[in-house]
């Protein structure tokens, strides 16, 4: 239930705290950041902004998003995102958020897409134990039983299998903001952040309590 | 690297080191923090490995202390790290020395660099 930013990870690297030890930080650059719709429970039913970033050329965007941009006389975003907020009347369409909101914050969660690795078996996706290399087993990587037979004769819902592994929604929590430098829009965050370098990372003010 | 992120650590780079390379005989000023009083300690040896670049850039110095050896990795362009002193060039041709940890004594000398003149 609170505002956040919305940033293009950059990359990793390290900074020397005052008494000289190296931290790695993953840097964050956050682009303009417009709200481009307020929504209130009498009209929509639920308290949220509306924000966009990262601006686009009209015509990477469909008809329907350029009706909406234009309805306020916005520029046209690529990347449009809601968040839940208790007091959406004190935000007004066209007014820009800024990292300084993240500012006094000590820790934070932070959301992202993971890199895909692609169709992957079940030893790298599920950490499955692989069989012996050689005395003549043939039984290397294979995923083994996947169940019993007459009864139930079906496969369990939610059997680990190989698949598709990663490119999914990441959220990790109490991640330590080591700076927030308004005049650059930089966010250096303590530790790696889920996805690949120049995607796009939510990170709001951790819900979490810690001691 | 990113543009931005050199940017960022041209900050931390703040400080005049001499040419660093493996084999060379230095002595490192390192600041130790005890209660709430500072001082500055030296750690003598040879750099047997070098690595990373900016401010990632680590040097290993060995030295041979009570007939023990001592390795320690130092990040260079840490805050904590005052100052480094070349005494001696070494002339090596390896990018790293680990075959000094299996010599003792007199093997683990390494041959002095002399500067070609002109």
């Amino acid at each position: 239930m609170t505002l956040g930013v919305i940033g293009k990870k950059l990359g990793m690297t390290q900074v020397f705290d005052e008494q000289g030890l190296a931290i790695p930080v993953t840097v964050i650059k956050v682009d303009n950041i417009v709200v481009t719709q307020v929504k209130t429970v009498e009209k929509d039913g639920y308290n949220a902004i509306q924000v966009g970033t990262v601006p686009a050329k009209e015509k990477h965007l469909t008809k329907a998003q350029i009706g909406h941009l234009k309805k306020n006389q916005l520029e046209n975003f690529r990347h449009l995102q809601e968040f839940r907020i208790d007091n959406p009347q004190d935000y007004k369409v066209g007014q820009s958020i800024e990292v300084s909101i993240l500012e006094n914050i000590e820790k934070v969660d932070v959301v992202g897409t993971s890199i895909g690795k692609g169709f992957q078996g079940t030893v790298k996706r599920w950490n499955f134990s692989r069989g012996p290399m050689g005395h003549g087993s043939k039984n290397h990587r294979a995923p083994g039983s996947i169940g019993a037979g007459t009864t139930p004769g079906r496969v369990i819902k939610g059997k680990k299998m190989a698949g598709n592994m990663g490119n999914e929604r990441v959220t990790v929590t109490k991640l330590k903001l080591v700076k927030v430098d308004s005049e650059n829009s930089l966010i250096l965050i303590k530790g790696a952040v889920p996805g690949p370098e120049g995607k796009l990372v939510t990170i709001k003010p951790s819900r979490i309590k810690w001691n | 690297m990113n543009p931005i992120i050199n940017e960022l650590e041209k900050q931390y780079l703040d400080k005049e080191l001499p040419d660093l390379n493996p084999g060379d005989t230095v002595k490192v000023f390192v600041r130790i923090i005890e209660g709430n009083k500072e001082r500055t300690q030296a750690f003598e040896g040879t750099i047997i490995k070098k690595r990373g670049g900016g401010i990632n850039k680590t040097i290993t110095v060995r030295k041979i202390f009570q007939g023990i050896g001592v390795e320690r990795v130092f990040a260079v362009y840490s805050p904590r790290v005052e100052k480094i002193a070349i005494l001696k060039r070494g002339d090596v041709r390896r990018a790293k020395l680990y075959y000094l940890r299996e010599l003792s004594g007199k093997a683990t000398r390494i041959k002095e660099k002399i500067e070609k003149r002109g």
